[in-house]
C-alpha cells in the first residue's frame, strides 16, 4: 500500500555527491508537486570519509528532521559502505521498514546469507548494479555515479516525473549555491569535463534517465510495488 | 564605511524600497522557493537594511556567515569582515551596535561558549543587535552536530531569545527581531536560535517577498542610550566612576540596572505577540490531555509524534515555545489547561528547557511536566523514540 510519506537514507563517501543528490531529489519531488525536504549529515568533511545525506518526500507536510533512523529506502552509494562500515549505522540497513528498497552501487552482491534472511524477512527488494560503470557508459565520467543512483530512485518510486527530474537537476546546476571547498571542486571539475555546461547537464540527465528506465524495468520484474502516494492525492 | 549617506527617504543605499516591517512580514506578495537556512538568512538579511556584520567561521554556520559576506560585495550590506576569533567579534558586533549600525551575526556552540563575556556586556549596554546562533553542541568529545545545550548558558545573559523551528520561520523571525529588539523602550540584543543542520542545512520550501524592497533603517537617535562617540562612552555609564567603586552607590546602580535589563526584555512582549503572532503556537487536538511542551526542531518532532499518535487513536497537542526570553508564561500557562500530562522533548542531556518550564509554572497549574525523551550530542530524535516514551505512561 502507498504511503503518504517516505524517507530515503543514502549513506556514501565524502566527494560521491550523495548530498547533491539529496538536494536534486527533493528538488524534483518539490516541483512535482510534493511536501519535500534534504539535510545532509557529516563529520569533519574530507574524500572518502562517511558522509550521509537524506531526503523526505510526501504528500502531507514534512516535520521530520535530521539523520534519517527508520528509512524507506536506502541508497548505498559506495560497497564500502557495506565492506568497511563507513555508515552511520551498523549494519547499514539498521532500521529498514517493511516493504522497503536497497538499491546498492556495487559490480558484485556484497549480501551475506543472514543479511539476505532479515531482508527477505522484511519483504525488503534488493537492487545490486554497478552504477559507477553505468555512469562511465552513460556520461563518460564516474562523477555522475550520483545521477545514476538518483534516476533509480525516481524509477522505483514512479510518481515523480522525468520533467521535475530534470527541473532538479537544471536548478542545481544553474543557480548559484554555496558549497564547501571540496564540493565546490568537484563542481569546477566536472564542468571542464565538458565544453559547455549545457552538455553537462544533458549528460547527467541522460544517465539519470536511463537509470530511470532500468529501475522501472526491474521493479517490474521483481513485483515491487509504488510506495509512495502520487502528489495530490 | 557607513552608507547612510547614499540613502534617500524612500530608499536605502542598495535602492531597494523601503517598507514597514507589518508590509515585509504580513502584506507584500510572497512567492515560493526551495532553500537551506543559511540561504534563506541571508535573504533576511537581504531585506532588512543592515549596516554592520561581522563574522567568524565555525560549522554549522559558516555558510551562513559566508552569505551575509557576499551581500556586503553585493552592496546589501554597510560593512562586512572577518573577526579575529569569536570574543573578537562580539566584541567588535558590540562595537558596531553602541556606535548606531544595525548589526548582525552568527555564530555556533564552541564559537557561543568563546564570546561568553561579551553577551553580558552587550545586553547590559543595551546594544540592539541580533545573533544567529545556530545550536551545536559544546565539547567536550567534539561535536558539529545540534544538541542545543549552548542555549542554557545564555537564558539569563539578559538578552532575549526566540527560538525559530524551520527555515520559513528563520527568514521571518530573523526580520521581526530586528524590529523588536531595536523599540526605544525594549532595546536589548536578541539571539535568533535554530538548531544547526535541522535548519542551517536542511532544504524545504519557503515562501519570500520580492527582494526589491527592505524595512526601515535603525533610529540610533530614538535609543534608550546615546551612540557612542569620542565623547560618548559606551552605556553613558562605562566611564562613570561610580561603578568603578565598592560603595552603596555602585551597588544600587548595579542592581537597579540588572532589573532595568530584565523589565527591557518584558517590555518586549506585545511587539513579540504581534510579529510573532502570539508567543506560542498550539497545534493538534485542542482538548487534549497529552501535551508536547517544546521548541525548535523538537516541536517539529513533537508534531511528526502527535500525527502519528491520531494514528494509534491517541489525541495529543504541541505546544511550541517561540520565546524562551521573555518567557511566555501567561500563554503556556493558556494552552496547558486541561493537560494532565506534558512532555518535554529535549536536544540536550540536562534538560534546561523542561526545568525552566517547571521553575516558571511551579505552583500555577496541575500538569504534570515529564522531562523528555532527550537525546544528546547532536543525535536526531525520531518520531518512534517519542511515542514509544508516550506509550509507557499511557499504558501506566
Amino acid at each position: 500500500m502507498a504511503k503518504d510519506s517516505i524517507k530515503i537514507r543514502m549513506p556514501a563517501l565524502g566527494g560521491q555527491g550523495a548530498v547533491t543528490a539529496a538536494h536534486i531529489a527533493a528538488t524534483a519531488a518539490d516541483t512535482e508537486g510534493y511536501y519535500a525536504v534534504s539535510n545532509p549529515f557529516f563529520g569533519a568533511e574530507k574524500r572518502m570519509a562517511p558522509s550521509e545525506s537524506y531526503a523526505r518526500i510526501g504528500t502531507v507536510p514534512i516535520y521530520d528532521r535530521g539523520e534519517v533512523i527508520y528509512p524507506d529506502i536506502i541508497m548505498v552509494y559506495h560497497p564500502q559502505v557495506i565492506t568497511m562500515g563507513k555508515s552511520y549505522t551498523m549494519p547499514f540497513y539498521s532500521g529498514i521498514k517493511e516493504d522497503g528498497l536497497v538499491i546498492i552501487n556495487s559490480d558484485r552482491d556484497l549480501l551475506t546469507e543472514t543479511d539476505k534472511k532479515i531482508l527477505d524477512d522484511l519483504n525488503v527488494k534488493v537492487l545490486t548494479r554497478d552504477f559507477t560503470q553505468f555512469a562511465l557508459d552513460q556520461a563518460g565520467t564516474e562523477l555522475a555515479t550520483n545521477m545514476a543512483m538518483l534516476g533509480s530512485l525516481f524509477g522505483a518510486l514512479g510518481t515523480v516525473s522525468k520533467p521535475a527530474i530534470e527541473e532538479g537537476i537544471k536548478d542545481r546546476f544553474l543557480k548559484k549555491y554555496t558549497a564547501s571547498g571540496g564540493t565546490a571542486t568537484l563542481d569546477s571539475v566536472i564542468e571542464k569535463k565538458f565544453k559547455k555546461k549545457m552538455d553537462l547537464i544533458q549528460k547527467n540527465l541522460d544517465t539519470a534517465s536511463a537509470a530511470f528506465d532500468l529501475t522501472a524495468e526491474w521493479c517490474k520484474e521483481v513485483g515491487f510495488e509504488p510506495i509512495l502516494e502520487a502528489p495530490g492525492t | 564605511m557607513s552608507k547612510r549617506t547614499d540613502m534617500t527617504d524612500t530608499h536605502n543605499w542598495s535602492g531597494q524600497k523601503l517598507v514597514s516591517t507589518d508590509y515585509m512580514l504580513f502584506e507584500a506578495p510572497r512567492t515560493k522557493h526551495f532553500m537551506t537556512g543559511s540561504e534563506v538568512l541571508k535573504e533576511a538579511v537581504k531585506r532588512c537594511t543592515v549596516d554592520a556584520s561581522v563574522s567568524y567561521p565555525i560549522t554549522p554556520q559558516s555558510e551562513a556567515a559566508h552569505l551575509i559576506g557576499e551581500l556586503w560585495a553585493e552592496g546589501y550590506v554597510g560593512v562586512y569582515f572577518r573577526g579575529e576569533n569569536e570574543f573578537g567579534v562580539m566584541s567588535e558586533v558590540a562595537g558596531c551596535s553602541m556606535a548606531g549600525a544595525r548589526t548582525i551575526t552568527t555564530t555556533s556552540g564552541p564559537g557561543t561558549l568563546r564570546a561568553m563575556e561579551n553577551f553580558a556586556m552587550w545586553s547590559g549596554t543595551r546594544a540592539p543587535m541580533q545573533l544567529v546562533l545556530m545550536a551545536r553542541g559544546i565539547n567536550s568529545p567534539l561535536t558539529i552536530q545540534p544538541d542545543n545545550l549552548e542555549v542554557f548558558y545564555l537564558l539569563e545573559s539578559g538578552m532575549m531569545i526566540w527560538y525559530a523551528e524551520n527555515v520559513q520561520e528563520l527568514f521571518d523571525m530573523s526580520i521581526a527581531a530586528f524590529t523588536v529588539a531595536e523599540k526605544p523602550d525594549v532595546h536589548v540584543p536578541i539571539v535568533t536560535v535554530v538548531d544547526g543542520f535541522f535548519v542551517s542545512h536542511t532544504r524545504e520550501a519557503v515562501e519570500l517577498p520580492d527582494d526589491d524592497i527592505a524595512i526601515e533603517p535603525y533610529d540610533p537617535y530614538a535609543s534608550p542610550l546615546p551612540p557612542i562617540d569620542s565623547e560618548m562612552p559606551p552605556g553613558r555609564f562605562l566611564r562613570d566612576p561610580f561603578v568603578m567603586k565598592s560603595n552603596y552607590i555602585s551597588y544600587a546602580a548595579h542592581a537597579s540596572w540588572q532589573f532595568e535589563i530584565r523589565s527591557a526584555v518584558e517590555r518586549s512582549v506585545p511587539y513579540a505577540k504581534h510579529f510573532l503572532n502570539g508567543l506560542v503556537h498550539v497545534s493538534g487536538d485542542e482538548d487534549a490531555e497529552l501535551a508536547f511542551v517544546a521548541c525548535g526542531t523538537a516541536s517539529q518532532q513533537a508534531k511528526e509524534a502527535q500525527r502519528e499518535l491520531t494514528k494509534l487513536g491517541i489525541k495529543s497537542k504541541v505546544i511550541k515555545l517561540r520565546t524562551i526570553r521573555p518567557f511566555p508564561e501567561a500563554e503556556l500557562l493558556e494552552a496547558l489547561q486541561g493537560v494532565k500530562h506534558a512532555f518535554v522533548p529535549e536536544f540536550n542531556v540536562v534538560g534546561w528547557l523542561a526545568n525552566d518550564v517547571k521553575a516558571k509554572l511551579y505552583g500555577k497549574c496541575d500538569t504534570e511536566i515529564i522531562g523528555g525523551p532527550r537525546v544528546g550530542g547532536g543525535m536526531s530524535m525520531p518520531a518512534e523514540a517519542i511515542i514509544a516514551e508516550v506509550m509507557e505512561k499511557v499504558n501506566g
